[in-house]
């Protein structure tokens, strides 16, 4: 079943240039489906719109031409805004600038307490938010003294706390250090798989996609190639002439099937790196 | 550093003044200013003096602490008194040149002394005591009252919040841009006066366009979660009333009866 739903989708903003004021596209009719409990990856590099998709799936931008519906509900219909926002949580880049309050679980709170939802319920919540990102025993700590993933995962629990159907995360680990980056992920990869929550991450990192049910290729505003991760990645050429990067384990044996190294299918991670190279080896 | 700093001067303990209503807290320490200005004789003001002393004590802070924020305002106690010391009116009892000094006077500055360290005292028992997120809180709900005249309450809440919030991120902020123009070659500890504010400008302009552009992010992530002001918004944390907070303010209601007493009757 699909929950987000796009239909022929464009935007575009003025820029306002001294003379004239030009329309600059960034999305280009683009049809795209969520199905309901997928993990989807948007990846494509700066300017080719995957964060200006991300802002359409809960109205924070609105179409320019097209439309997006969310569980059959119209994202341009502005009754039904909050509705959509409620069934569809944006997690933003930078941890600093989306939190609110000076302590953990007060700001886990602002979610829910801008919903209406009663006292009990909300403490309720925000509990159970903390621990699905393990960040329970840091409830009472000051958001300026954690690090960087963990100022992301409170984010994460904040989005949590209102009880989404589905996760938007926009580039949440760009501003992350390795270590930080894989907390993310990993709570991320968890919501999906525990909780059935439906995510799209949108990333530049490859290697974050390889645990995703479905990748899709964004370039200039436009849907370059959607498949699993394998079907993706097995077009190095396709990825590469639009200087997109492949999963470094894909990327390391493409360049030896290159040299003339035959492998079966190429591998998405370190894991199944390792396992080709030991058949073609041994 | 600068990642260090505590916001306010919130000291973590478990006293009695820590355990009260951040609500009652405020109302008591109205109180207890008013009731610092309504001293007409000694004996008031001893009352007072001992209420005071009484909320150091509970609030389980060291005295030091209490010193160190009188330090500040030590200078201002002093020229005040002194002021206050040479314009009694009446017999002199000391004269030299246009100076003199009367019995009314040197009662008159120990009022003032009095009266300034009292304030000093009380009111920094309340911010050592109470965190700043909870003293928001309070002061959000004591005025609530006041958006029957169309203040926007939740609102001035709401940005005092935020700016708590964001205070800390601003300092490192700053720190890490001074270290940025430091390492271009920008000289911000020479020169006189003039020259080091001159210095800053590098430093500001930065930080006031990254200021708007997190501004502008977290109106997005705020909206992402629903924020549409104070209406229909309902609070995690309840503030309850129990019994040591009445208890609080019957302290305060025997103290006032006090005051009132020592000023008909001594």
């Amino acid at each position: 079943m699909d929950f987000i739903r796009t239909e022929h989708l464009s935007f575009y903003y003025e820029q306002e240039d001294e003379q004239q004021n030009t329309p600059i596209d960034v999305l280009r009719d683009v049809s795209l489906s969520v199905k309901k409990g997928e993990f989807l990856a948007v990846i494509g590099h700066n300017g080719s719109g995957k964060s200006t998709l991300s802002k359409h799936f809960n109205a924070i931008l609105l179409p320019t031409g097209g439309k997006v519906f969310v569980e059959e509900l119209d994202t341009s219909d502005e009754d039904r805004i909050y509705d959509v926002r409620r069934k569809v949580g944006l997690v933003l880049q930078n941890p600093d600038n989306q939190l609110v309050a000076s302590i953990v679980e007060e700001d886990v709170a602002f979610g829910p307490e801008n919903l209406g939802v009663a006292p009990e319920e909300i403490r309720r919540r925000v509990d159970e938010a903390l621990k699905a990102v393990d960040m329970y025993e840091y409830r009472l700590h000051a958001p300026h003294k954690l690090s960087g993933g963990q100022k992301q995962r409170i984010a994460i629990a904040g989005i949590l706390a209102m009880e989404p159907d589905c996760i938007v995360l926009d580039e949440p680990t760009a501003m992350l250090d390795p270590k930080g980056r894989e907390e993310v992920i990993s709570a991320v990869t968890k919501l999906n798989r525990e909780r059935g929550i439906t995510v799209v991450l949108i990333t530049h990192n490859m290697d974050e996609t390889t645990r995703c049910d479905r990748v899709v290729v964004m370039d200039k505003g436009r849907i370059l190639t959607e498949g699993t991760p394998r079907e993706v990645f097995s077009q190095v050429q396709l990825l590469r002439s639009h200087r997109l990067d492949v999963p470094q384990a894909t990327e390391l044996c493409s360049m030896l099937s290159a040299c003339g190294v035959d492998f079966l299918q190429l591998p998405l991670d370190t894991e199944e790196c390792v396992k080709v190279l030991s058949e073609v080896l041994l | 550093m600068m990642r260090d700093i505590t916001l306010g001067q919130y000291y973590p303990s478990n006293g009695v003044l820590h355990r009260l209503d951040p609500r009652i807290k405020v109302l008591l320490l109205i109180g207890v200013i008013v009731l610092i200005f309504c001293t007409f004789n000694f004996y008031a003001l001893g009352v007072v003096a001992l209420l005071v002393a009484a909320s150091v004590i509970l609030s389980k802070v060291p005295v030091k602490l209490y010193l160190k924020s009188m330090k500040a305002i030590i200078l201002v106690i002093l020229i005040t008194s002194l002021l206050n010391l040479f314009y009694g009116t009446g017999e002199p009892i000391f004269q030299w040149w246009i100076f003199k000094v009367t019995a009314d006077g040197i009662k008159n500055s120990i009022y003032v002394a009095v009266r300034i360290i009292s304030l000093v005292m009380v009111s920094s028992s309340l911010t050592f005591t109470t965190s700043p997120t909870d003293l928001t809180d309070a002061l959000e709900r004591l005025m609530k009252p006041l958006s029957v005249l169309k203040i926007k309450t939740h609102e001035i809440a709401m940005m005092m919040t935020i700016a708590l919030r964001f205070v800390p991120t601003l300092l490192e902020e700053t720190d890490k841009i001074m270290s940025a123009q430091k390492a271009r070659g920008a000289d911000m500890e020479s020169g006189n006066l003039i020259r080091r504010i001159k210095a800053l400008i590098p430093v500001l302009v930065p930080l006031f366009v990254s200021a708007f552009r997190r501004a502008y992010e977290l109106a997005m992530a705020m909206e992402c979660r629903c924020y549409q002001g104070g209406e229909g918004r309902t609070r995690m944390k309840q503030l309850h009333m129990s019994a040591r907070d009445f208890v609080a303010l019957g302290v305060l209601l025997v103290a006032v009866a006090g005051v009132v007493l020592c000023n008909i009757f001594l």
